[in-house]
């Protein structure tokens, strides 16, 4: 079996570089930072022979304002979340993945065969997928800390202690399933509700930051950090004390996906790319690295043994649903974007 | 001065005129595309409508200056009242910036003065230990400031064994964080336009003075700061301007928690509002604020020179 995988990997390997030959032979990507490890670019260039060029990014919202800023054209592929890529396709900025043209789309897991931010991934396959839910250093506070009030109304051992992620999307996300109510509510009750709740919890939150997330755990500045699950297990291995919450009210789920770019200089180098990334083999390399999940089938066997016993990514019984981030229309975002400012201002 | 060569007279003065014309063109150019095109762009953008997620329609509107201005309530249909936010907002940033300005300027006059009255050759030593930390990435200065700073650093822990206090402070995620941070990243800003004033100032006049009976403070606020004044006004507006805008101290240092000038047009841009012109409006009442102030300043100095030679 597993020499059977490397023959195909072999015999892809040599149609696409075959294929590449003719082409120009580079693939300019667009990526979150430190999520891709290098050593799978350079095997990637020595299978394919194509030149690998990389720009990241740190969040959503800034990948797509530069895209939108003349970036298209620039890029082959990019990494959006969930949400982002639903976002990209209303945009008209992904182009189309023709039938057939991706060899080992059937690599895909049945769980994520059509996910609802692309039916069908007609744009996008699956590159890592997660959760975004909040650690508590337990040798701070030992009672529960799987609610969300640790975030929203925390006990007094707690306040101001917390980090907060810099992002509005996972703040209010979260402030919803605190409130239990709609994320792109358009009720003025729950609105005015969420905005009243967010003042109030503002005054026991120390910091915004997304950057040093997994830093301001690990160092002790903060008590309590909104976190990605990956990044949380990378936390306790340097802090042991720090314990990820999966509140009962729910936690956020995300996926991020490498989509194919509308105006790709380099279209036939990105379905090559994202030809191998869904070759277990690689993708596996990939959640080595990031300590996420893949949406793939057949990674078991690549995986470091350890990623299938984490305890950010294995929630317990008691456990709320995990929810995506929606899309809300434009009257709604607006009173988001209000709430937003002034929760910052 | 670049008059005085074509009014000098000479038969050639109308050849050099046309060179010079041709010679300025490559900093006109550099300035046009680099400094005019961009203020146009924004300006323009300020008073197209948004576009959802981020871009413009060419329509005009005042929207984006009547959002800066006006409050309707958190459902955009009350009837407007003064929005104070956004007041605040740039309220706060020339306060921190004015506040680290003043910090500077307490710190890198007397350094400044210092160095400037070192035997000549030592001179050069000293201004090149003020620059040796800023050869250093601005990113990574701050970041290092957050570790010095924060409640189990080496600042707290230093205090904490001598015993001045009993419980770290608090000082990360604060104002006078920020403020340190400002101050710190931009003393060299200030110390070396002074000490390039000081160092031409002639002490033969402080001696003047001593021998009228002046004190050392009466020679210091009515003959040393005047002569070098051109040197204090011109190291006060490198401190300010790059404050007021900053956005890295704000965010590391501060916890990002209160929008400052700089993070609030970011936010714009780069963040979930994606609201272009309403940035690019920020940005240019910023820009006026900033004009206003060195028109002042320039008119300030302008009027000193003229009372110091009659």
């Amino acid at each position: 079996m597993h020499i059977f995988a490397k023959t195909a990997a072999t015999a892809v390997a040599l149609t696409l570089g075959a294929a590449s030959a003719s082409a120009e032979g580079k693939l300019v990507i667009y990526h979150w930072f430190e999520y891709i490890p290098q050593e799978l670019l350079d095997k990637f260039t020595a299978e394919t022979g194509i030149e690998v060029t990389m720009d990241t990014y740190d969040s959503n919202e800034a990948m797509l304002a530069s895209l939108k800023a003349g970036g298209m054209g620039t890029y082959d592929v990019a990494v959006p979340g969930d949400y982002m890529v639903a976002i990209m396709i209303g945009e008209g900025m992904l182009d189309e993945v023709g039938d057939g043209e991706l060899k080992n789309k059937g690599n895909i897991a049945p769980e994520w065969a059509d996910p609802s931010f692309d039916p069908g991934w007609k744009h996008s396959i699956p590159y890592q997928w997660g959760s975004t839910s909040f650690m508590v250093d337990t040798a701070v506070y030992n009672g529960d800390i799987d609610t969300t009030d640790i975030l929203f109304d925390p006990p007094a051992a707690l306040s101001g202690k917390i980090n907060m992620l810099d992002s509005q999307g996972e703040v209010l996300a979260m402030a919803a399933l605190h409130l239990g109510i709609p994320q792109c509510s358009s009720d003025r009750e729950q609105l005015k509700a969420m905005n009243d709740m967010l003042q109030n919890a503002k005054t026991h939150w120390a910091s915004f930051n997304s950057d040093t997330a997994k830093e301001v755990l690990v160092s002790g500045d903060a008590a309590v950090g909104q976190i990605y699950d990956g990044f949380g297990a990378k936390a306790r291995a340097e802090r042991g004390s720090l314990k990820y919450a999966f509140p009962t009210q729910g936690y956020v789920a995300w996926m991020d996906n490498v989509v194919l770019l509308k105006d790709a200089p380099n279209r036939d180098s990105a379905i090559a790319f994202m030809d191998f990334l869904l070759m277990p083999e690689n993708i596996a390399a990939v959640s080595n690295y990031a300590r996420y999940g893949s949406g793939l089938s057949g990674v078991g066997e690549y995986l470091d043994p350890e990623l299938a016993s984490l305890p950010e990514s294995n929630p317990p019984a008691s456990a709320g649903p995990a929810v995506f981030i929606e899309v809300c229309d434009e009257a709604t975002q607006a009173v988001y974007d209000q709430i937003w400012t002034n929760v910052k201002k | 001065m670049a008059g005085a060569a074509a009014v000098g007279g000479s038969v050639r003065s109308e050849t050099y005129a046309s060179a010079r014309n041709w010679l300025l063109l490559p900093s006109w150019a550099v300035l046009g595309i680099f400094v005019l095109a961009p203020v146009a762009m924004m300006l323009v953008y300020s008073f197209l409508t948004k576009e959802f997620r981020g871009g413009v329609i060419w329509e005009f509107t005042l929207a984006a200056y009547d959002q800066f201005f006006f409050d309707r309530g958190l459902f955009g249909d009350e009837p407007a009242k003064i929005e104070w936010t956004y007041i605040l907002i740039f309220w706060r940033s020339i306060w921190q910036a004015g506040l680290a300005t003043v910090l500077a300027l307490l710190i890198g006059f007397p350094t400044a003065y210092f160095i400037a009255t070192r035997p000549a050759h030592t001179r050069t030593v000293w201004v090149f230990l003020i620059t040796i930390p800023y050869w250093v990435n601005l990113l990574i200065r701050t970041v290092s400031m957050k570790f010095l700073l924060r409640d189990q650093g080496p600042l707290n822990d230093f205090l904490l064994w001598t015993g001045l206090i009993d419980d770290p402070i608090r000082i990360i995620n604060t104002n006078a964080a920020v403020q340190i941070g400002l101050f710190y990243s931009y003393l060299p800003f200030m110390v070396l336009p002074i000490y390039a004033s000081v160092e031409r100032y002639n002490f033969a006049l402080s001696e003047a003075a001593a021998d009228l009976y002046a004190d050392k403070w009466t020679t210091l606020r009515r003959i040393v700061i005047p002569s070098v004044r051109p040197g204090i006004v011109a190291g006060c507006i490198l401190v300010f301007v790059p404050s007021l805008g900053a956005f890295l101290a704000p965010d590391l240092l501060g916890g990002a928690k209160n929008f400052m000038i700089g993070s609030l047009i970011e936010e714009q841009f780069k963040g979930n509002a994606g609201n272009w012109p309403f940035g690019a409006a920020a940005s240019m009442i910023l820009l006026t604020l900033v004009l206003i102030i060195l028109v002042f300043l320039a008119r300030q100095q302008a009027r000193a020179e003229r009372e110091a030679t009659p």
